[in-house]
This record gives C-alpha cells, sequence and structure tokens, in this order.
C-alpha cells in the first residue's frame, strides 16, 4: 500500500461528500417536480411527452398502480430488447453483418438491461450492432436507472407523507428523472470523454496494422455516450467485452476517477435527499456514514489484499502487489478502489478482473453485493435497499427504548417487517439457491473454468452478481450456455422485481400512517450509535447467511494460498 | 389475592415441568413456528439414530437429540411457568366465584337462583353478608361492600344507586345494609371471569408487537433454512458430504431459538406485573400501548395534588379586622365537616397566628347548608348572618354590595390569590364583605421529579382541573406539568385527546365518572378506577383495583418495560449467531478444507465438541435467561438514546461475546467429562 493510494481513497470520498449535497437538492427538486433551470429548455419536451403519451403527471397512484405501471413498462421494455436483439441480423445499423442472437442468450441480455444489472454473457464487439447497442441497450441503461431512482422517491414519499392513498406518479418520476438528471449529466460527460479519447462513432471496425506489420481489426463505436450512462445510472454494460479496463472505454487516470465518482454521485445524493424529504438531513447524514463505514472497510481489505499479493509468487521471485488481470495504467490502488465501488454501487463496470484478485480481495466485491448492494448501492435501488435494513433494524433494537418501533416519525408494525423479510430473504434464496443447484448439476458444472474452491466461487460471484442485479462477474466462467443465461436472466429478474413489489408495498402501507412526533422517547435515528447499529445489522442479518458459501469459496481459496497448497 | 412474587418454588416448578411435556402437542406448538421447527428437527433426528447412515458416533448423536428435545422443553417450560404464576393467582379468584347463589327479584318478593344462571338485566337482592353474584349496577339502596377479593383492600367501599359509585363486581361481600343490583353482565362474561381468563393466559392473543416479532422470527428461521439447506449442494461441490446431524445443529443454532423460547413467557409476565400491581388491562395491546404514550392526561385532585384543599390564609379589606374575618370564617365553618371547612376551623385556630378561642357555635344558632343552587353555607344566630362561598355566589346573594369599594378589593385580593394557585372563598357578615379566605391546593411530594421523569421519557403531561385558569396555571407550574386544560368539562377533555391523536399522539387517562366514559374510550390507555361506575369500567382499557389515578405513571413504566424486555432478548438472540457460526463452520468443514480450522477461534477441542458445546449453549441460555423474561429489563427513565445506549452495550454488544465465553467453557467441561 503507498501513500498515492490512500490519498486517492481519501480524495475520491471528499470529492464524492462535497458533492453529495448539491446532488441531492436537485433530486429534490425533481422529488417535489419542482421547476428548475433546465425547465426553461426542457419543459416543453416533458410537457411533450406527456401530450404524446396521454399522461396526466398531476395524478396520483396507489402503490399497486405504481408498481402495476412500473411493471408494465419494464417488461414491455424488456420485450422490446429481445425482438431487436433476435431481429438485429434484419435491422439497419449493422455494417459488421452480426447475426441475430439466440433466444436464451437474447432473454439474458434483455433482462440483464432491464434490470440494471448488465451481466454480459457475451462480447458485445463482436456479437452486437451498433443499433442493438444504441437503441437495444443504451436505452435500458437510462430507463432502468430512471426506475431505480423513482423506486426511491416513491419509498420516501412513504416515510414523508402522512395519512396518505398515494406514493407520486411513475410516469412523471421517469421523465423527469430521465430528463432533468441523466440526460443533461450524460451529454457533459460524453463530451468530456470524447475529449478524453473515447470513440464516438458509427463506424464499428477498423482496421489497422500493428508496428509489427501485422493486421488486426480494432473495435469501435457509439462508445463515450454508452459509457457516460454506463457509469453514472450504475449500470456497468460495457460497450466492449474489456469493459472499463479497455482503453477505449478507460482511456487514463483521470477518466477512471471520473468514472468512479459518476458511479456513488446519484447514490450519494439520494441519501441527502431522503434525509431532506423526511425534514431531517442528519437523517440522511447517518444512512451516508453507514454506508462509507462499509464502504471503506471494503476498501481497506481489498487494497491491502491486492497490494500484499500473492505469497507463492513472492516465493517464485515475483515481487509486489497482485497485478494479475489489472491494467498498469491503474495499477493496484485505483483498481482495488474501482472494484470495490461497482460492486458496492451494483454498478458491475470493472477495470480489472476480479476473479485475478487475491482470494479475499476478491471476496469483498462478492460480499458487498451479497450485502445486498446496500453500501451506497444502485442509483435509488442502493437507498431502498437500505431502508430495508433500517426498518428491521429499528425494529429488532428499537423495542430495547420500550416504544413501539418508529423510523422517521413512522410506527414499523408487522406488515413493514413481514415486507422487509420478505424483500430481504429473497438475496440468500436466489443466490445460494441456484448456487446450488448449479453446484451439482453437470450444466452448471460446466461453467467454471477453476477447478476446487476458487471455481466454487466462480459460480457463487455468477448468481450473486445476477440476483444483485450488479452485473460484474468472476470471468472464469463460461456462461453463455442455455443453463446460465437461463438461470441467471430468471435470478435477475427476481433479485430485482421480487425486492421492488414488497418495497413499493411498503411505501404505500407507510405513506397511509400518521406521523408520529418525534419526542425524547423516541429511538434516535441520527448519531454514531445508530450508524454502529446499522452496520451491524446489515452485516448479521444480510451477511452471515452467506458464511458458510463464503468459508467452502474465497476462504478456503485464501487459506489454500497462504498454505502454498494453491495450484 | 396473593401478591408474592416469589419465582421458582417447588408448588410453581413442578406442575410447570409436567406442563412443559403436555405442550409438545405439537397443535399448540405450532403456534410458536420457531420452537415448531426445532421440534420437526429434534424429531427427524430421532428417526435418524435408529435408519441413519452416517460415520458419527451413536454416543454423540443421541447427546445431540437430547439437546435439542431440551430446546423445545426448556421453550415449552418458560410459557408454563409463566402461566403457573398467573393460574396460581387465577385459582384463589375462581375459589371466590364457586357456589354463588343470587336472590332474583321475581314480583315482590326473591327467588333463589344459581349464580352463573342470572342474564343480563336481571335484577338481584343483595343483603348483609352475602356475595354479590354478578357484576351490575345498584339501582337502588346503599352498602358498604368489602372489595377484597378483588382488590385486596380490606376496607369496606360504599355502594350506592345513582352517582359514580354505582358498580359492584361479582365476589366482593355486603357487610351492611342491602341494595338491588341490576345484572349488566352475561354468564361468563364478568369482571372476574374476564380476570381469571387473563391471568391464566387462555384468552391471550398475541400483540401487534409479539406479531411483528413473530414474522421476524420466522422470517430469520426460513433465511437460516436456506442457508443450511443449500450447504450439501456446496459440500458436494467440494467432493464431500455433511452428516444431517450437524446441519440440524447449526440450523438449530442459527434460528432464533432463545428469544422465540420466551416470547410467550414474556407476554405472559408482562400482564402478570400489570395484574400484581392491581391494574387489570383488558387486552395485551393496552399493556403496549401504554409503552407508547406521548400524552398524560392527569386529573388535578387526587392525582397531582393531596385531595383536599387547605385553608393557609385569611385577606380582609379594608377596615375589617383580619381576626374578626378569622372568626367569621371558623364560625360559618364549625357545621362544615368537608376537610376544606376543618382547615379553615385549624387556620383560625392556629396558635401565634389568630387563636380565635370559640369553639362551639352559639346557643340556637341554625346551620345554612352548602347547596348546589346557592353555592354558599354558613351560620345563622340571633340577627347575625354569616355567609361563606365563592365570591360571585357573596355578590349575587347580597344585591347592592358589588359596587362598594370593599367589593373591589375583594375581586382584586381572590385574583391575586387565584394567580399564586390558590383558590379564594369569600366571607360576608350580615351582607357586609369581610374578606376572603385563600385554600390552597397542596401539591404532592415527590410528584414534580416524577414529571421530570416523565418529560425525560419524552411524555408530555396535561393536568385536567375544573379549577379557573389562573388557578390552574399557578398550581401547574408548581407542579411542573408541561401543560393543563383549565375549567375542564368531559366534553373538553374528548376534545384535547381528539387533538393529540390527530397529531399522531398516543393519549393515556384515567377517569372513574360516567361522563369519563366517552374520553376512556377514545383515549389510547384509558384507566377506570375500580370504585368509578360501570360505564367507565367499561369504556376504559384496564382498571384500576386500587382506584389510584397516579398509578397511570406506574403503568407506562411496565408497558415500556414489556417491550424492553422483547426486544433487548430478540438482540440478544440474534446477536448470538456469530458465536455460533464461527463454532460450527470450521468443525464442519473440518473434513473438506482442513485449512478452514484458522476460523476456529475460540479454540474449541474438537469438531464434535464444538458443535455439541454450541448447541448445548443454546439451550442452556433459554433457562438461564428465564428469570429476565419474566422479571423483566429494569425499566430506567433516562430518555431513549442513553437507554439505547446502556440496553445494546449489554444486550447487543452482550449477546456478541457472551456465546463465545459460554459455548468455549461448555467446550471445556465436554472435553473434561469426556461427553465428545
Amino acid at each position: 500500500m503507498t501513500w498515492q493510494g490512500w490519498a486517492l481513497i481519501v480524495v475520491f470520498v471528499g470529492i464524492l461528500l462535497a458533492l453529495t449535497k448539491p446532488m441531492g437538492l436537485w433530486l429534490h427538486a425533481l422529488y417535489e417536480g419542482r421547476r428548475t433551470p433546465l425547465h426553461v429548455v426542457l419543459g416543453p419536451v416533458e410537457r411533450g411527452f406527456y401530450k404524446l403519451a396521454g399522461i396526466d403527471p398531476t395524478v396520483e397512484q396507489s402503490w399497486r398502480r405504481y408498481a402495476v405501471h412500473m411493471l408494465l413498462f419494464n417488461v414491455a421494455l424488456l420485450l422490446f430488447t429481445y425482438a431487436i436483439l433476435r431481429l438485429q441480423a434484419f435491422l439497419p445499423l449493422n455494417a459488421s453483418g452480426m447475426p441475430g442472437i439466440a433466444p436464451d442468450g437474447a432473454f439474458n441480455i434483455a433482462t440483464s438491461f432491464t434490470t440494471n444489472t448488465n451481466w454480459q454473457w457475451y462480447s458485445g464487439e463482436v456479437a452486437l450492432s451498433n443499433l442493438s447497442q444504441m437503441l437495444g441497450l443504451t436505452i435500458h441503461n437510462f430507463l432502468s436507472a430512471a426506475t431505480g431512482i423513482a423506486l426511491a422517491f416513491a419509498l420516501f414519499r412513504g416515510f414523508a407523507r402522512r395519512e396518505a392513498g398515494s406514493i407520486g406518479n411513475f410516469w412523471a418520476d421517469c421523465t423527469r428523472i430521465t430528463l432533468y438528471l441523466l440526460l443533461p449529466i450524460c451529454v457533459i460527460y460524453s463530451v468530456y470523454l470524447i475529449a478524453a479519447g473515447v470513440p464516438q462513432t458509427l463506424t464499428q471496425q477498423v482496421a489497422a496494422t500493428t508496428m509489427e506489420g501485422a493486421r488486426q481489426t480494432i473495435s469501435m463505436g457509439p462508445i463515450a455516450s454508452q459509457e457516460a450512462i454506463k457509469m453514472l445510472g450504475t449500470n456497468g454494460g460495457g460497450f466492449l467485452n474489456a469493459n472499463s479496463a479497455h482503453p477505449f472505454e478507460n482511456p487514463d487516470a483521470l477518466t477512471n476517477l471520473i468514472q468512479m465518482l459518476s458511479i456513488f454521485a446519484i447514490g450519494f445524493g439520494l441519501t441527502w435527499c431522503f434525509g431532506k424529504t423526511v425534514g431531517n438531513t442528519k437523517q440522511g447524514w447517518a444512512i451516508l456514514s453507514a454506508m462509507l463505514v462499509l464502504f471503506l472497510a471494503g476498501v481497506t481489505v481489498t487494497y491491502w489484499q491486492e497490494a500484499a499479493g500473492n505469497p507463492i509468487l513472492h516465493q517464485l521471485g515475483v515481487a509486489g502487489g497482485n497485478m494479475e488481470g489489472k491494467e498498469v495504467r491503474f495499477g493496484v490502488a485505483a483498481s482495488s478502489l474501482f472494484a470495490v465501488v461497482t460492486t458496492a454501487a451494483s454498478c458491475g463496470a470493472v477495470n480489472a478482473m476480479h476473479d485475478s484478485f487475491t482470494a479475499l480481495g476478491g471476496m469483498i466485491p462478492l460480499f458487498n453485493i451479497q450485502l445486498g448492494e446496500v453500501v451506497v448501492g444502485g442509483v435509488g435501488a442502493g437507498i431502498y435497499g437500505f431502508l430495508l435494513f433500517a426498518i428491521l433494524a429499528v425494529f429488532v433494537a428499537g423495542l430495547m427504548v420500550g416504544r413501539t418501533p418508529e423510523y422517521v416519525g413512522k410506527k414499523i408494525e408487522g406488515r413493514e417487517v413481514k415486507l422487509a423479510v420478505l424483500a430481504i430473504a429473497i438475496l440468500p434464496l436466489v443466490i445460494l439457491g441456484f448456487t446450488a443447484i448449479a453446484s451439482v448439476l453437470p450444466a452448471g458444472l460446466a461453467g467454471p473454468l477453476n477447478k476446487g474452491p476458487h471455481g466454487f466461487s466462480e459460480i457463487l460471484y455468477a448468481f450473486t452478481s445476477a440476483v444483485g442485479n450488479n452485473g460484474s462477474a468472476f470471468a472464469g466462467i463460461t456462461s453463455g450456455t442455455q443453463f446460465y443465461n437461463g438461470m441467471l436472466g430468471v435470478a435477475m429478474w427476481l433479485g430485482r422485481f421480487f425486492v421492488i413489489v414488497p418495497m413499493l408495498a411498503i411505501a404505500g402501507s407507510l405513506a397511509a400512517k400518521k406521523y408520529t412526533p418525534e419526542t425524547a422517547g423516541s429511538f434516535p435515528t441520527t448519531g454514531p450509535l445508530w450508524v454502529g447499529l446499522l452496520v451491524g445489522t446489515i452485516l448479521i442479518l444480510g451477511g452471515l447467511t452467506f458464511l458458510p458459501s463464503l468459508a467452502l469459496g474465497p476462504i478456503a481459496d485464501h487459506l489454500a494460498m497462504i498454505g502454498g497448497t494453491l495450484s | 389475592m396473593a401478591r408474592t412474587a416469589s419465582l421458582f418454588t417447588a408448588d410453581l416448578l413442578l406442575p410447570a415441568a409436567g406442563d412443559s411435556f403436555r405442550k409438545l402437542d405439537p397443535r399448540q406448538l405450532i403456534r410458536n413456528p420457531v420452537m415448531f421447527v426445532t421440534a420437526c428437527v429434534a424429531a427427524l433426528l430421532t428417526v435418524l439414530l435408529f435408519v441413519g447412515n452416517d460415520t458419527l458416533s451413536l454416543g454423540f448423536k443421541v447427546q445431540l437429540v437430547l439437546w435439542l428435545w431440551l430446546t423445545v422443553l426448556f421453550g415449552t417450560f418458560a410459557e408454563a411457568l409463566a402461566e403457573g404464576r398467573g393460574k396460581a393467582q387465577a385459582a384463589s379468584l375462581r375459589a371466590t366465584k364457586a357456589d354463588l347463589t343470587a336472590k332474583r327479584v321475581k314480583g315482590s318478593g326473591t327467588e333463589s337462583i344459581a349464580a352463573g344462571a342470572l342474564k343480563m338485566g336481571d335484577v338481584v337482592l343483595v343483603e348483609t353478608g352475602d356475595l354479590i353474584p354478578a357484576d351490575g349496577e345498584v339501582i337502588e339502596g346503599v352498602a358498604s361492600v368489602n372489595e377484597a377479593a378483588i382488590t385486596g383492600e380490606s376496607a369496606p367501599v360504599i355502594r350506592e344507586a345513582g352517582g359514580d359509585r354505582s358498580a359492584v363486581t361479582a365476589g366482593t361481600r355486603v357487610i351492611s345494609d342491602w341494595v338491588r343490583v341490576r345484572v349488566t353482565v352475561n354468564p361468563g362474561q364478568g369482571f372476574l371471569d374476564r380476570m381469571i381468563a387473563l391471568v391464566e393466559g387462555a384468552e391471550r392473543q398475541k400483540t401487534p408487537n409479539e406479531i411483528a416479532l413473530t414474522i421476524l422470527l420466522v422470517g430469520l428461521t426460513i433465511i437460516f433454512l436456506i442457508a443450511v439447506g443449500t450447504i450439501p449442494a456446496f459440500a458436494s461441490y467440494a467432493g464431500g458430504a455433511i452428516p444431517i446431524a450437524i446441519l440440524a445443529a447449526l440450523l438449530i443454532t442459527l434460528i432464533p431459538t432463545t428469544i422465540a423460547a420466551l416470547l410467550s413467557a414474556i407476554g405472559i409476565a408482562g400482564m402478570d406485573r400489570l395484574v400484581r400491581f392491581n391494574v387489570l388491562a383488558k387486552s395485551g395491546r393496552a399493556v403496549e400501548a401504554a409503552g407508547d404514550i406521548d400524552t398524560l392526561l392527569l386529573d388535578k385532585t387526587g392525582t397531582i395534588t393531596v385531595g383536599d384543599r387547605q385553608a393557609s390564609e385569611f385577606r380582609a379589606v379594608t377596615g375589617v379586622n383580619v381576626l374578626e374575618l378569622a372568626e367569621a370564617a371558623l364560625l360559618a365553618s364549625l357545621a362544615d365537616e368537608t376537610p376544606e371547612g376543618r382547615s379553615i376551623v385549624a387556620l383560625a385556630r392556629a396558635r401565634d397566628r389568630f387563636e380565635v378561642t370559640t369553639t362551639e357555635l352559639p346557643e340556637g344558632a341554625e346551620v345554612v347548608p352548602f347547596t348546589a343552587q346557592t353555592r354558599i353555607s354558613g351560620v345563622k344566630f340571633g340577627a347575625t348572618l354569616i355567609q361563606k362561598g365563592a365570591v360571585d355566589s357573596i355578590l349575587k346573594a347580597n344585591p347592592g354590595i358589588g359596587d362598594t369599594p370593599a367589593a373591589a378589593e375583594l375581586r382584586r385580593a381572590t385574583d391575586e390569590i387565584a394567580r399564586a394557585g390558590m383558590t379564594p372563598l369569600a366571607v360576608a357578615k350580615n351582607g357586609r364583605i369581610l374578606g376572603a379566605v385563600a385554600l390552597k391546593d397542596v401539591v404532592k411530594a415527590g410528584i414534580r421529579e416524577r414529571f421530570g421523569e416523565l418529560r425525560r421519557m419524552g411524555i408530555r403531561t396535561v393536568m385536567i382541573t375544573g379549577d379557573n385558569p389562573l388557578t390552574a396555571a399557578a398550581i401547574a407550574a408548581e407542579a411542573g406539568v408541561d401543560d393543563f386544560l383549565a375549567q375542564a368539562t368531559p366534553e373538553d377533555k374528548l376534545a384535547l385527546i381528539r387533538r393529540e391523536q390527530a397529531c399522531g399522539k398516543l393519549v393515556a387517562m384515567c377517569g372513574d365518572g360516567t361522563n369519563d366514559a366517552p374520553a376512556l374510550a377514545q383515549a389510547d390507555v384509558g384507566v377506570a378506577m375500580n370504585t368509578g361506575t360501570q360505564a367507565a369500567r367499561e369504556a376504559g382499557n384496564m382498571v384500576d383495583l386500587d382506584s389510584d389515578p397516579t398509578k397511570l405513571i406506574e403503568i407506562v413504566g411496565l408497558g415500556k418495560q414489556l417491550l424492553m424486555t422483547r426486544g433487548s432478548l430478540t438482540t440478544f438472540s440474534v446477536a448470538n449467531d456469530i458465536a455460533k457460526y464461527f463454532a460450527i463452520i470450521p468443525a464442519m468443514f473440518a473434513v473438506l478444507y482442513p485449512g478452514l480450522s484458522v476460523l476456529n477461534v475460540m479454540g474449541l477441542a474438537s469438531p464434535q465438541s464444538a458443535i455439541l458445546s454450541a448447541i448445548i449453549f443454546n439451550a442452556l441460555i433459554i433457562p438461564a435467561l428465564v428469570p429476565l423474561a419474566l422479571k423483566g429489563v429494569k425499566y430506567r427513565p433516562i430518555g431513549a438514546g442513553p437507554l439505547l445506549r446502556r440496553n445494546l452495550a449489554i444486550f447487543g454488544l452482550g449477546g456478541v461475546i457472551v456465546p463465545f465465553i459460554g459455548i468455549k467453557a461448555i467446550d471445556m467441561i465436554v472435553t473434561t467429562i469426556g461427553l465428545a
């Protein structure tokens, strides 16, 4: 570990903390549907959309209606992308003549992008046409992100409203977020990326002669525009297979820093926005603090493990940290930080191969996802997932002050507990259940390239990534099979919407409740004690379940490495 | 009623031990899903003892099965013990109820009928020495009644027709005179029946918080079922197999058996504490609500001030000697047997102040009694008329003096008296104003500190009084309540409760009169005084058998204690899991990856002893916590923040650390005596 490495981490967190309030203020304006300076230009566009679609943005929706509209919208988008992928051979902007994608593969990709997972079994540059990339996938990068933030708004309203029957209007939320938040930032962001050297062209391939005189085909395309939303919307699906490790996606140290910042920017802002909506920004800072504790702990372990390197290689005379699978441009610190950021935030973009991390260094990304990606988390998804844990934390410990537990003025009762448990249980159920299936069936066992505990980690990581809607991979797994395409596709769907529906039901249930004013007898949900309680609850309720699987995967792997028995 | 609170006596423990086996009935067990799962796993392992096929030694498996069954039994035992304590009380209550006969009024006479056959609306005659056969309302007559069977208080109380003292309870004895009582309940639904059902736990329904907690526990159980259920597949990937007995041990230690086993005992014990405190809650929900109270409405008289006002000062108007006033006031009060009247006499005679020596009324004096119409009392002898009463009443009764300078002076004096939190009485002699007597409310000793405590608990206190706002404000300030409602009518009270509730607050109050009934019903916790009317007792959700309104404060504490006990033991139970993982995981996977023994941070002797120690700890912690579950976690009025810090340190941090120590200790014992 070097001081430069730590300096990077400190600067990174420092910039984000400075961004938190401005981003939160902007999000809060959108949450309330207030007029922003951008309305001068984009207001007519927004109204035009509503008129075209026949939507009245002022009509409030109950949680059921909100959920149904959100689901229909996502199913429609999924089918749309599925059709494009299947038919891409016959559609325009396909200069390289890419064939259509097989049903299982197309299902997997469409689900993957709809659910903000962006798990990629394929290599973008050799499988997808520009049309598929731009229309089929980039559209999801915007809309799945907007959906996530809209859902977070819906839950915020549940906490903030009093005796209300509705939690907002899904269409209005989605449109405003896309139009006033994602698009404007992405326009500027893309221009910056182009300036930094990221290609933005409809040319799919360029033939080049290398210095050795060999002929090489270099893939390119409209990368900059997809790259911006890939990060900002915590999507993570790369245009190119190598993702942000590729110089065309992530050319230099500055783009690398900005990409990491953009993964977390909205997530940080949403915590502040939450505090504002419930009338006490300290509530938001408390949540952010708990997230930061978990995040920094993760960064420390990964950076420490990666910098320490592999003792077996040290004995062979290869000194220094673990550089396998890392870009020399970024080095150990920036790669470790990126890996923890991308898995903490449900992004899934990678600038290094997680599979090649040391066992414990790679366990942190895995564990981050298993916790439910509540450490900052995906845009919207992170905060609503976190609030589910907050509900349980308040419930378990809240009774200890001798009152019916309440959080930000809302009593937490049977219905909320039931729904929160339902939403949180889906993660271990699908991750462990599907991993178990894959680790006994021949079709599943055919996937991992490594034997022993590392192979197990690869399977575990794949399902964890899918259910957590992360999308990154321990890439040493052949996942483009019917078995994995199908299983992972279903896992992504369950991991996204089987959390969302109970969460929206909680929003509806909370919105209908009376507000309970805070008194000296109320459970304190700001301050270090609460932060510690949150961290403990997340680790015990969210993390302990996975301990057996981690013991058999990364921990056994690690012990083999330090024991010198790793093949 | 028995009020001794000893926990572990043989006459409680033995029946409870028997009951704990009876409670293994699956139909009863399923009410507690976590314990049901535990029992199922124990049953499965019992069967596998005979048909199973694995590498584990039989001795080890037998021990495992034994401890699993013990885990279940400890749970049922905790519940049986809690119920047993109630049953002992119920038995003594039932004895009172047995063999009651009633004299039902029929035509002009009465007929003898079994009390159990009485229906609502029947009228019964109860005479000296009779037990009252059913709950009802006195419609005729006055009697003194010994209610010791219900309240434990042997001093008789008066029950009479009309007013707020008309309710009678089955099982209490008329010790003088007679009353006719209209029965107000049907058989089996009387107060005594409900009380028996409550203390026995038979009618116990799960309270909202208990239901929510059960859901959480079931959820955790499902999550851990998944976590453990997937291990065989993972192990098969690693090329090995884990014996079912070991998986079962991991499952049972991880699921929250500790809190699940104690949950119903905590609830029963909470109700029981209230009963011992002589308060009957009609539902567990009411007890929980008591812990959530934000606003307490307290009647001034009897709660905040001692019941009776005391004369503290004579204020003569200009030109009147204060001694003349004192003597007149004394004469007007000599026949007044109310505490106020007596206090005026005492003040007038007080040594080194006025030293009025008159001790008897003059010959032929005629007492003018207080009536609700005149609101004046006094005395008349010869040509002298002395009047004493509220200022306005005195002025009204003596037309023409209202405009005199003396009247103006009197008004000023009475305003001052009111502002000081005292109640003024005017005294007039033959139509001439002499001055005023100040009656002082005496605020109960220590009540100010109690309100301070309540404030730290986040509870706002509102004093309810019929006094005028000036007096009320002064008393409120002296007593340290947060707010007051002066010149309160029952409608005002109801409106205040609704207003508080509209802001999301939970309100508690107590009352006894029929006109209190709407407010009692509206309040989240309405404590009716046992001496109150039947209507009040029906409207409230608690009844205080001692009729002591101050108890409202303790009731809130008891509600909080119940919730805290539940929360603390849940936290403890969940926090325990960390140590259990560290005990079992390395032991379980030792055959697959021997290197995982580094996770054996406790240094447990062998995989078998590790598993056995974890399961033994998991079982023994239940009886170890039974006393705490039954007694309740101590509540301290120190505010939520410090309380949380304290309990989190004890039950959260303690919950993490204790099992590490406990499992290690058990491991050493198990290894030493060669069990594993």
